[in-house]
């Protein structure tokens, strides 16, 4: 049975790691090679980095960060941020990514999914989705939060699924940093729209967030980042603790 | 033991690289058909399309060189994914399109069932088919290990002899394919961490 994978997201901001509240009010956390190498040891299912920055400052993916980091994670690894090109996602391929995600290029740059997928399988697109709810219902927006657009989240994720996109990482801005719970019937709209997994992101504050997102969410994966930078909460113990629930989990030689 | 990993622009070499690394070996990465005969075993990674991933071993003039050492001088080769895949008769891509593959194990490469979500992503068991460690790929590995996938087509070989492993997604599809010195995996042994170490070495062990 497949599993359920727990992904610790790393957000990369200038030269270290930073996590924020509603993708703003960012504090720095640490050093991406160190924080890599912990979730190395502890197994982690799957890590998430985003250079958040590169987007919004015209800059391509870093290869030669992302070269080292791969150095040290024989987990897999999927990379964000600065990616509008084919080439770029050649380049991250090469230099040790497993999965590229791409969010506001997705909706910038002219069949940009679909030609990466063309290229290197649907399996390696993670397409990127924020969230914002507004009085018209919730609506995408694009470079970091910061540009909102007037898309469906559920039409789009069509969309992007017939474009080519393998799975869909859907994050709730407002949620993001809160550790006050996923969107959970956001997720499970986006969810029930499409054939691909979708990844909950935005908002887990404990093992209760992740456990409603997946059975209520219908989730196939669920990913976080602040629960590991600002509670003693570990990857570990919440996969035991769904293990315990009956959610498939990675047998581990940690457990 | 050098290994030789070719790369032919089809995806994260570094990984399998490092890995090889970790589990003793000296990689070397083949850019060139002419230096494949100066490596013990072989190991073809790649992620991706089928199409694209033969014109590319075609074009670099790999195809020969894989045929006169692997087959020829029969060379230990490891397939990953689509190295897998590349493994098999023929490749499918968009309904009705084919395109030949190696035909090392005679089969199809066809697209997993829409049963279950694809691409197939993430953490699952693999089940040896030989368990009484007949087969030195999978050696040691416990039944219903988890290993890490990431894909969208698989092989669905001729022989039942050909599987080497099963992984249960819907209907359980073929994990790792052998014949002989031939040997091919669906998921990445490279990001599985330990037990996916464990089949490198095993590997790297039936090439000694």
């Amino acid at each position: 049975m497949l599993k359920t994978r727990i992904m610790p997201t790393l957000l990369y901001r200038g030269s270290g790691l930073v996590k924020g509240v509603g993708f703003d009010a960012w504090r720095t956390v640490g050093a991406a090679l160190q924080a890599v190498r912990v979730y190395n040891l502890r197994q982690v299912d799957e890590l998430v980095f985003l250079d958040i920055d590169a987007t919004r400052e015209g800059r391509a993916p870093d290869y030669g960060l992302i070269d080292d980091l791969a150095d040290d994670c024989f987990m897999p690894l999927t990379v964000g941020g600065g990616i509008r090109s084919v080439e770029h996602v050649k380049r991250l391929l090469e230099v040790g990514a497993d999965k590229v995600s791409i969010g506001s290029a997705a909706i910038e740059v002219e069949g940009l999914v679909a030609n990466v997928a063309d290229r290197f399988g649907a399996q390696c697109v993670v397409a990127s989705v924020d969230v914002r709810s507004t009085p018209e219902g919730w609506r995408v927006a694009r470079r970091s939060g910061t540009c909102p657009t007037d898309l469906c989240p559920i039409e789009w994720s069509r969309r992007l699924e017939a474009e080519g996109a393998g799975e869909i990482l859907l994050t709730s801005v407002e949620r993001d940093g809160t550790m006050q719970g996923y969107d959970v019937e956001l997720c499970r709209a986006v969810s029930d729209a499409v054939g691909i997994p979708v990844i909950a992101s935005g908002g887990a504050g404990c093992t209760d967030h992740v456990r409603a997102v997946l059975r209520e969410g219908n989730a196939s994966a669920a990913a976080m980042a602040s629960v590991f930078h600002f509670t003693e909460l570990t990857p570990l113990e919440i996969k035991a603790e769904l293990r315990g629930d009956g959610f498939p989990m990675r047998s581990s030689s940690l457990w | 033991m050098n290994v030789g990993v070719i790369r032919y622009g089809a995806g994260n070499i570094d990984s399998v690289v490092r890995a090889l690394e970790v589990c003793g070996a000296t990689p070397l990465v083949i850019d060139d058909a002419a230096l494949l005969d100066t490596v013990g075993a072989i190991v073809l990674p790649g992620v991706g399309a089928f199409g694209h991933g033969m014109a590319a071993l075609r074009e670099r003039g790999f195809i020969e060189a894989l045929q006169s050492e692997v087959l020829g001088n029969e060379i230990p080769f490891l397939g990953i994914c689509l190295g897998m895949q590349l493994l098999a008769t023929r490749g499918e891509e968009g309904p009705e399109r084919w395109h030949d593959g190696l035909g090392w194990i005679e089969g199809d490469v066809s697209r997993l069932p829409a049963d279950e979500r694809v691409p197939h992503v993430g953490w699952n068991e693999v089940y040896p088919a030989d368990t009484d460690g007949g087969d030195a790929l999978m050696r040691g590995i416990d039944p219903g290990r988890d290993f890490y996938f990431v894909h969208s087509y698989r092989v669905v070989p001729d022989d039942a002899a050909a599987w080497a492993a099963s992984t249960p997604y819907g209907a359980p599809f073929c994990s790792a394919v052998v014949r002989e010195h031939i040997w091919g995996v669906q998921f990445h042994p490279e990001k599985s961490q330990s037990a996916g170490f464990e089949v490198l070495k095993n590997f790297l062990e039936a090439a000694c």
